[in-house]
């Protein structure tokens, strides 16, 4: 998949509607500075969705497929929760797994495509829920951490099982009371971060969606740092409005109320050496490429 | 196993899949009318004579022949094109397979998840699928047929729809021209287009350039 693919037949392009020729207009498959600036204007990996109304699982969708380096040498793989309700939305190559094993699945398919595509960077992305992740999960996803796989996983952590009514989950805070949890979450939310850490991942970040520039950096980081080191983990705050009592409008406040010092979202990141001085390097070549491209771009005009 | 007939509906609200009742898809070489396996020739013969008996015919090209994949693919759409100025036909894109929300512009597209509304719209009576992914394909004759009075006619890549009233299988760029050139013999015998006098529409990034009639 290519942006030269997402053009029209020449005798069929005047039957359709306008939305597919601003597609091919506004593309940005090939565009190594994609990022979510482009969610107004670019719509070919996602434009509608079928979450709630205000969930802001959806605009993390958003945010990450507008981040994604290569959408194009992209696959994603899901599993049973909301995240799965999307992914038919999606025009980027997708799996669904079978609840809790998007892991090994995941690891498979990375090293199938590497065999497959030796010429080519294949990411792997795994996008799941905190009840795939972590709980009925948790197995398939720590030992692809331990085999240092070389893919994303990214972790929404609604903190509870949102789509079956509000069960308790092993993200879920100490002390909440959930539709399906009457008396309370008897435990402490379980720290995935620092597990992930200490399984061998070498880089991960903890946050909310509140911001999209901090979810592009850090999803950019985690998919450019599996290619070239080893597993990396991203857990992103998406609070299901409807299991805590909100309103459409508060699931901003909800994440940025959980991000403020002490809350259990303020971001962190922790990273290995060696995919620091690989993020350092990236940054420099980054700031390079633009400098060359501000400078030809003068030359043009001149 | 008993013959069933594959009607145009409305046969009901959920009608049974056609493979379910024990219709079966034809092998290389044949293609299937009304789920009876006949040869080839005949079933160009009878969709010739369909797509100019209908009032409406209208054909229904998919993501497969709308997006230049690679050069079959834009020839194919040229093909279509040209079979749809023969016959006359309107041409109606399947362009998306997502649903759209709130509604879709029935009249200039049609969604596999909703192809009732479109045939209901321009009150098609006699449809081509084209290009059209086989599971899509497959849900929306499912659906034509449960709730519309539409012939469907599926010209398929693949190994053909038990779900369509008439059914090609290996449909590439040749057959589409051999049922434009049976258009064309079928009308040399003074077979004539009953189709409704049209202008097809004609869209860019900003709307309709000419508007459907």
């Amino acid at each position: 998949m290519s942006k030269e693919k997402i053009v029209l037949c020449d005798d069929l392009a005047d039957v359709m509607p306008p939305e597919y020729h601003e597609l091919v207009e506004n593309a940005t498959y090939g565009d190594q500075d994609r990022g979510w600036k482009d969610i107004g204007s670019s719509k070919e990996l996602i434009e509608q969705h079928s979450l709630c109304a205000g969930c802001p699982e959806s605009i993390a969708f958003r945010y990450i497929l507008a981040s994604l380096p290569a959408p194009e040498d992209t696959v994603f793989v899901g599993s049973t929760g909301c995240t799965s309700l999307v992914f038919p939305h999606v025009a980027v190559h997708n799996i669904h797994s079978l609840f809790g094993n998007q892991n090994a699945i995941a690891s498979g398919l990375k090293r199938t495509l590497k065999s497959r595509f030796p010429g080519v960077e294949k990411d792997v992305v795994v996008l799941a829920g905190d009840g795939a992740t972590v709980d009925i999960g948790l197995d398939m996803t720590m030992q692809s951490w331990f085999r240092q796989e070389k893919f994303t996983t990214i972790c929404f952590d609604n903190e509870l099982y949102a789509n079956t009514g509000g069960q308790e989950s092993g993200l879920m805070q100490k002390g909440f009371v959930a539709k399906m949890a009457p008396k309370g979450k008897n435990f402490e939310k379980v720290r995935l971060a620092e597990i992930a850490r200490e399984a061998g991942c070498a880089y991960v970040a903890v946050l909310t969606v509140s911001k999209p520039n901090r979810v592009e950096q850090v999803i950019k980081n985690a998919v450019l740092v599996a290619r070239e080191i080893g597993p990396t983990f991203v857990q992103l705050y998406t609070p299901c409005i409807l299991e805590i009592g909100k309103q459409s409008m508060e699931g901003l406040d909800e994440m940025k109320d959980s991000e403020q010092i002490g809350g259990r979202f303020v971001q962190k990141e922790y990273i290995t050496d060696e995919a620091q001085k690989l993020l350092d390097s990236i940054k420099e070549e980054t700031k390079i490429r633009k400098k060359a491209a501000k400078e030809a771009k003068k030359l043009v005009n001149a | 196993m008993s013959h069933y007939e594959v009607k145009a509906g409305p046969e009901a609200f959920l009608p049974p899949a056609a493979a379910s009742m024990g219709n079966v898809l034809p092998d290389p070489g044949e293609a299937h009318i009304g789920g009876e396996i006949v040869p080839e020739d005949e079933a160009y013969d009878k969709a010739a004579r369909m797509i100019l008996g209908a009032k409406v015919p209208t054909i229904f090209p998919g993501p497969l022949v709308l997006w230049k994949l690679n050069e079959h693919s834009n020839a194919k759409a040229k093909a279509i094109r040209e079979l749809a100025l023969e016959a006359p036909m309107r041409i109606i894109p399947m362009a998306d397979y997502r649903p759209k929300y709130p509604k879709i512009e029935a009249a200039v597209e049609i969604n596999p998840n909703h192809p009732n509304l479109t045939i209901w719209h321009n009150k098609i009576d006699v449809c081509i699928f084209i290009g059209v992914h086989c599971h899509m394909a497959n849900l929306s004759l499912k659906i034509i047929r449960g709730g519309t009075s539409c012939y469907t006619i599926a010209m398929c890549a693949m190994a053909g729809h038990e779900d369509a009233c008439l059914s090609f299988r290996d449909a590439d760029l040749t057959m589409v021209n051999k049922l434009k050139a049976t258009i064309q013999k079928l009308k040399s015998e003074g077979v004539k287009s009953q189709a409704v006098p049209f202008t097809q529409f004609v869209m860019n990034r900003s709307g309709f350039v000419v508007e459907p009639s």
